[in-house]
């Protein structure tokens, strides 16, 4: 596509939250009123030097930033090829980078006095960073999940039960995250004068695309630093793996005006791009859907379809519309890995590193058993681990054993 | 331009009396069913339809209109087919609107100039939808008005004195009151509420307001049309309808009737209003 380039990839969105044609504000009236307030609340606490003081308290202490920038040596030596570094997102408290942006968004409920905070979760790990920050400030939590995640994600039920969350598994539709993504909405639309909605990614009306980047954008600022520090200069490479591509955004953001770095998002092609997957940008088009406009998988109707991952965090049939725009820029190259390919580069990595990746990173892992060994030993690559296995043990050892499939 | 929405609502207030809008489903529980079902609706006392456009996420719609949104799609409604529909509707009754209301999406992908073109053509005055607000008016609100079909918006409980200018704009035909903060079926209406806020919203706009969600009686209906030009009844009626289907979700021979009765004894309700103080 003829698209002129940008002086820079990092001034969107405009004041409508458009990115290129993607994103903007398609919601109901009821939630019209209340979406502005946010928008200004936001404006407001960015340039409120005590809001990010107090946030970065938090990060510091209570979710255990930064991160290590991991050098993994024996998956290097293995592939053979690009010096591999991990972005352990998976040590942050609540074991993945969700909790980056629910801190910030639960900090701006505070500010604008909400007590009631909604949330919908796909693998729960949203789920359970929302209960986590809501035990630790006194709010009431709700969470919508798809009840066939709410099967194959218990451990994350049972956590977000125990931090006190109440957690409503979603019967409508095919009910998995887009179907709690609706419900969500639906209480929001109800609740609207006492609620506040953490979305958990870079997708919905604008502001949430850029409030969820932007809280997000830690990940890739700080590697930026640590990258410098042990190797003195910018990575070569950025490899993350995206379901809404929240953990992606992060990543990819503080680097994307640096043009020598080449990134790469990792959707889950689930069975196979010709049979039921996840990859809105490898098999979708744009349309309208939760707020956005974006890539989304449909029929010629505009009828939304099932999307079909592996993992629970990634089974969407949409982007966040950033990662549309990028990609129709060119900036980022968008790949894709099956339910297959996660499930070897889940066991590799937990055999080379003692590193157990959860379902939604081992996507990124598996195409970096791909580009890693076509690049040169001096090649820098970083992955974002975003989050940890242990929630995808029962799950894969099921499936190992043959169990399911 | 003079749309059918605006001869009714103008031959209603020589009349006196408010308006009763229905809502269904389009291809609910399947297009031929659906086709008699909205041939009966004016004949029953509807005199307004509002005409669902199917959607896999209905965000606003509570179980009973996802439900019958998800039964039209089973037997392969589409918006094209919903088109054909009020073609085949039009060949007996020219006078009554038709408003179709639903989701973005589908209107997106079909292509909002050629979708304006056979909606126009196939006999439709208005739009409802659900996902664009005022803020996203380009999309498709101004080539609507421009293609001369009514945009219906609209205004709710948080719709305040500031924003209510820039949600009636560009509204045209009626403007829609959505009488509680919920999705469609959930709560009743007050109609003490929504009397204060119809007035607060006449005090803004001449258009006729007509006022949905939350009424399902013929007592609830009159209350609330004797304080609005009309008031709307859709989950309560597709409700009627689903209790006359078969184990398998199909029609059976009192499917038509079930939704004509319920649209005669709510019709009684309205016309037992008194018209709302202009």
């Amino acid at each position: 596509m003829n698209i002129a380039k940008p002086n820079s990839y990092r001034s969107g969105p405009d004041e409508r939250g458009h990115f290129g044609i993607f994103g903007g504000r398609f919601v109901a009236e009821t939630l019209m009123p209340l979406i502005l307030d946010l928008e200004k609340a936001y404006t407001a606490a960015k340039a409120d030097p005590a809001f990010q003081a107090e946030m970065n308290g938090y990060l510091k202490n209570y979710v255990g930033r930064p991160s290590p920038l991991y050098f993994a040596e024996r998956l290097t030596e293995h592939l053979g090829g690009a010096k591999i570094y991990l972005k352990r997102e998976e040590l942050n408290h609540t074991g993945s980078h969700k909790v980056n942006n629910v801190l910030g968004q639960i900090m701006l409920a505070r500010r604008m006095g909400k007590k009631r905070i909604i949330a919908e979760t796909g693998a729960g790990q949203h789920g359970v960073a929302t209960a986590t920050l809501c035990a630790r400030f006194g709010l009431e939590c709700v969470v919508y999940m798809g009840a066939v995640d709410v099967e194959r994600q218990q451990p994350n039920v049972i956590r977000m039960e125990m931090l006190g969350a109440t957690v409503h598994p979603v019967r409508s539709g095919t009910r998995t995250l887009k179907d709690a993504m609706n419900e969500a909405l639906r209480d929001w639309v109800t609740n609207v004068h006492n609620t506040f909605y953490c979305i958990g990614t870079v997708a919905g009306p604008h502001p949430y695309p850029t409030l969820v980047r932007d809280f997000q954008s830690i990940i890739g600022n700080e590697t930026k630093v640590q990258m410098q520090e042990v190797e003195g200069r910018l990575p070569d490479s950025l490899v993350a793996c995206i379901g809404g591509g929240s953990n992606a955004m992060g990543l990819f953001h503080p680097f994307l005006d640096d043009s020598t770095v080449e990134i790469f998002g990792v959707e889950a092609a689930g069975h196979g791009l010709t049979q039921l997957h996840a990859a809105s940008i490898a098999g979708g088009r744009p349309g309208v859907l939760h707020g956005n406009r974006t890539y989304l998988l449909m029929d010629a109707d505009g009828q939304i379809q099932d999307a079909h991952s592996i993992s629970a965090g990634l089974d969407y049939p949409g982007i966040g519309p950033e990662h549309s725009w990028l990609h129709e820029i060119g900036r980022v190259n968008y790949l894709s890995a099956t339910d297959d390919e996660a499930l070897a580069a889940f066991q590799l990595l937990s055999k080379l590193e003692g590193i157990i990746p959860a379902l939604e990173p081992a996507h990124a892992i598996a195409k970096v058993m791909e580009l890693a060994p076509k690049r040169p030993r001096d090649h820098l690559m970083v992955v974002n681990l975003s989050g940890r296995g242990d929630k995808d043990v029962p799950q894969v050892g099921d499936i190992l054993k043959g169990k399911t499939k | 331009m003079t749309t059918r929405i605006d001869t009714r609502f103008a031959e209603l207030k020589k009349a006196g009396r408010s308006a009763f809008v229905t809502f269904v489903m389009a291809g609910d529980p399947d297009p031929a069913t659906s086709l008699e079902i909205i041939k009966a609706l004016p004949k029953s006392g509807a005199d307004v339809i509002e005409l669902g456009m199917p959607f896999t996420d209905p965000m606003a719609d509570g179980p009973s209109i996802q439900a019958a949104g998800l039964r039209a799609l089973k037997v392969g409604m589409t918006l094209r087919k919903t088109l054909d529909l009020v073609r085949d509707f039009r060949r007996d009754d020219n006078a009554t609107p038709i408003v179709l209301m639903g989701y973005y999406n589908p209107i997106y992908i079909y292509g909002v100039d050629k979708f304006l073109v056979d909606a126009k053509a196939a006999g439709i005055d208005g739009l409802i939808i659900v996902d664009l607000p005022p803020e996203e008016d380009d999309e498709l609100c101004l080539p609507a008005m421009k293609a001369g079909l009514n945009f219906i918006r609209l205004a709710t409980p948080t719709t305040d004195d500031k924003r209510l200018p820039a949600v009636l704009a560009n509204t045209s035909g009626f403007v829609y009151y959505v009488a509680i903060t919920g999705i469609t079926g959930a709560a009743a209406a007050d109609a003490t509420a929504v009397s204060g806020a119809v007035a607060r919203i006449k005090r803004h706009t001449k258009l006729p307001v007509c006022v949905g969600f939350g009424i399902r009686t013929p007592e609830n209906a009159q209350a609330i049309a004797s304080h609005a030009n009309g008031a709307v009844v859709g989950t309560a009626l597709i409700d009627a309808l689903k209790n006359s289907l078969d184990a398998g979700g199909r029609a059976t021979a009192k499917t038509v009737n079930a939704v004509a009765e319920l649209t005669a004894a709510l019709a009684q309700g309205v016309k037992g209003a008194k018209q709302a103080a202009e």
